[in-house]
């Protein structure tokens, strides 16, 4: 049976409605839980590779009807936006290991599809906040890759001043409010970015982004029962990854269905395949809207996969080869290339131009956090306070 | 002047700030529709309305985290604990967020809010619900703590604490909400945070007390008086920043120092300010600092025991009698 990637479940109208949802053990049963091995929903069964082609071809006929309602300004920057980060952070990755990073330094490699998908759906003055594997959600709401690569460089040109680092990026001007660093953390921020929002009577809207192991933590269910009971417009996109550092989503979580759980809450919510960067556009498009007419949540499991490790010092012993490249089939950038060259969009030409753009962008951040200044060093006690307080002055 | 209570006094506070700037807001638990569980909020929702008074589920962490994240964007939030033990699960919030995001985010997201409800000892509510939490919150950099203990300093000082542009963790204390005092007309009226006050002075013998030790110091300072020994009563009010400089000049003219706080001594504020006195004004000593603490227990109970647990009049009196070695 086909595989429903996007399922919308609609606010309950009442208590009835509610109870007829929540019970349904037998709702995965063993015909769904065979449709495919990448997406399986209970299982790290191994792939049978006949299903997983069937499905490609799905995803990619689904992606192709998306690409048809799409400008090519829109598809062309979207595939550039994740070219770049995925070129950012191997990059990252290089200097990282050549010393030039320090701290920890949390690779996006395999999720583009996420930040780039979402965030091209929102407006400029929206908010974005994020965890700590934040690099590329930076870079799409539009800050820059010197400022980033400075700041994972711990430089004075840093978009944080070279105090925050690799985990705690932030940009008032482009409203990203930050890399947060704490599981969970930054949930209750983005109900109050939010909350704000409503209590000002914009219309901007809130995205929050964090792990599947996030939603183990109190924050999320504190966050999400007060954003629906008073109206917040925040959009919590749940990036399932499928590993909280180490541990499988299996070994971690009671109930694997992290959509259903909105039902805890009555906040609508969907199920996204997180490789396919329009889905997860659609998906958000369509909770913006929700956010932005009638100040309502959404939650959002985008399912996808990290390729690289936790961090870079991860040994990666929890998970087989076989289990990444099973995944890396499914690569987001390259699905969403197919599709674009297939239906006639860009031609090789365009995407070898692409790369050698990407490519300069990026040496041109190398080059810009090489060549610019530490922090002065009476940096180290500014910013402890705005508004500093000399005792005993009256 | 007004006579008043620290209840009515903190309500009064958080009326006009409220009135003045509309980007304050009020959340906590049953700080509307209940008047507040002490009644500091009493009139508000009445006045101000459901928009800027707002009551919340029981979800501490993420109330607090709510009030951190509208902060970054403009507001000026009060988030009220009902009382400080419950704000021990919003720590990651107040700590790792509200403290940190104006360094982290090299300046660019400054917190301007306060944290604030009852704390320290209530009258016999056991071990969770008496604890006097300012030497964690004051260890922090990027947060400032502020204990009034009088009708004028609470009114005043959470007045400036709505207008500072950081996080303020603010404790007031359970027992004392009842207290009265007199407080200035003056609409305007503000104490402005990190100025100790003397709220007595003298020439024999400091006695550095905050909160609910202040009142029980000046009792005691009272009866030193009559057995001859003139006691300075220095409140810091403040407690991050502390304005250490006006103790150290008390120091210097009294040569010897008692330090009365109801909390537990082991890393605790009366820990800091002796050794800061050491440091700065050892040479000036008379006698070694001593220290009047709560109870190095958790907070027991029976009423004779809690009673123990509290410093008292007596307690004070003595510790200055030895420092004058008398």
């Amino acid at each position: 049976m086909a595989v429903h990637y996007s399922k919308v479940l609609p606010v309950a109208k009442s208590n009835s409605d509610m109870r007829k949802r929540t019970p349904e053990p037998s709702r995965r049963g063993a015909d769904e839980k065979s449709a495919t091995g990448v997406l399986d929903r209970d299982s790290v069964a191994v792939a049978n590779t006949g299903e997983l082609r069937k499905e490609q071809q799905q995803v990619k006929a689904d992606q192709k009807g998306r690409i048809a309602t799409l400008d090519k300004e829109t598809l062309v920057n979207i595939y550039h936006q994740m070219v770049l980060v995925r070129r950012f952070e191997e990059k990252s990755a290089e200097v990282y290991s050549a010393g030039k990073i320090g701290g920890f330094c949390h690779l996006y490699i395999g999720q583009e599809a996420v930040a780039i998908g979402s965030i091209s759906a929102i407006r400029k003055d929206d908010y974005v906040l994020t965890s700590y594997r934040e690099h590329a959600h930076a870079i799409a709401k539009g800050m820059t890759p010197e400022s980033v690569m400075a700041e994972l460089f711990g430089k004075a040109t840093g978009c944080s001043k070279g105090k925050g680092g690799s985990m705690h990026m932030f940009d008032k001007e482009v409203n990203f409010l930050g890399g947060h660093a704490i599981v969970g953390g930054q949930i209750a921020l983005a109900t109050g970015v939010a909350f704000a929002s409503k209590y000002k009577g914009t219309d901007q809207v809130t995205l929050c982004y964090f792990g599947e192991a996030a939603v183990n933590q109190g924050a999320f269910h504190e966050s999400l029962n007060m954003a629906q009971l008073w109206k917040l417009p925040c959009i919590y996109i749940c990036e399932n990854n499928q590993y909280g550092m180490g541990t499988s989503l299996q070994r971690a979580m009671s109930s694997h269905d992290i959509s259903e759980k909105a039902c805890a809450y009555d906040i609508a919510s969907e199920f996204v395949d997180g490789m396919d960067v329009l889905a997860v556009r659609e998906a958000t498009l369509r909770a913006v809207e929700r956010a932005r007419q009638n100040y309502l949540p959404t939650l959002l499991e985008v399912r996808t996969y990290r390729f690289m490790g936790h961090s870079m010092s991860d040994p990666g012993n929890y998970r087989t080869r076989a289990e990444i490249e099973r995944h890396q089939e499914r690569d987001p950038i390259k699905l969403f290339a197919t599709s674009l060259k297939e239906e006639g969009v860009m031609a090789d030409k365009e995407f070898e131009d692409i790369e050698a753009q990407v490519r300069e962008q990026v040496e041109k951040s190398l080059r810009f956090a090489e060549e610019s200044p530490l922090p002065d060093t009476a940096e180290l006690y500014t910013n402890v306070y705005a508004n500093p307080i000399e005792p005993g002055k009256r | 002047m007004a006579v008043m209570t620290i209840r009515e006094a903190l309500n009064q506070a958080l009326r006009e700030e409220m009135l003045r700037d509309e980007s304050v807001f009020l959340m906590g638990e049953e700080v509307a529709e209940y008047q507040g569980a002490y009644k500091v909020t009493k009139g508000l929702l009445q006045e101000l309305g459901p928009k800027r008074v707002i009551d919340t589920p029981i979800t501490e962490l993420g109330f607090a985290g709510l009030g951190v994240g509208a902060a970054m964007v403009g507001l000026r939030p009060v988030i009220e604990f009902m009382t400080w033990n419950f704000s021990i699960l919003a720590t990651d919030q107040i700590i790792n967020s509200a403290a940190k995001m104006l360094y982290m985010s090299g300046g660019q997201f400054n917190i301007p809010m306060v944290f604030r409800g009852p704390g320290g000892s209530a009258f016999q509510v056991g071990s969770q619900h008496s604890q006097a939490l300012e030497s964690w919150y004051a260890y922090f950099p990027g947060l400032k703590v502020v204990m009034p203990s009088t009708p004028a300093d609470a009114k005043g000082l959470l007045k400036s604490a709505i207008r500072d542009d950081d996080p303020v963790i603010f404790i007031e204390q359970e027992r004392m909400y009842g207290n009265k005092g007199e407080v200035p007309d003056d609409p305007d009226f503000i104490v402005p945070l990190g100025v100790a006050d003397i709220k007595r002075e003298g020439t024999d013998a400091t006695i550095v007390a905050r909160s609910l030790t202040v009142p029980i110091a000046l009792k005691a300072a009272e009866q030193l008086e009559k057995q001859g020994i003139s006691c300075e009563v220095i409140d810091p009010r403040t407690i991050r920043p502390l304005d250490i400089g006006t103790i150290i000049e008390s120091v210097k003219k009294t040569n010897r120092v008692v330090v009365a706080e109801e909390s537990h001594p082991f890393c605790g504020v009366g820990a800091e300010i002796s050794l800061q006195i050491t440091e700065r004004a050892f040479d000036y000593l008379d006698a070694p600092v001593k220290r009047v603490s709560g109870a190095d227990v958790p907070m027991p109970y029976a009423k004779n025991l809690e009673d123990l647990a509290i410093p008292n009049v007596d307690q004070i009196v003595a510790a200055v009698r030895e420092v004058a070695y008398m």
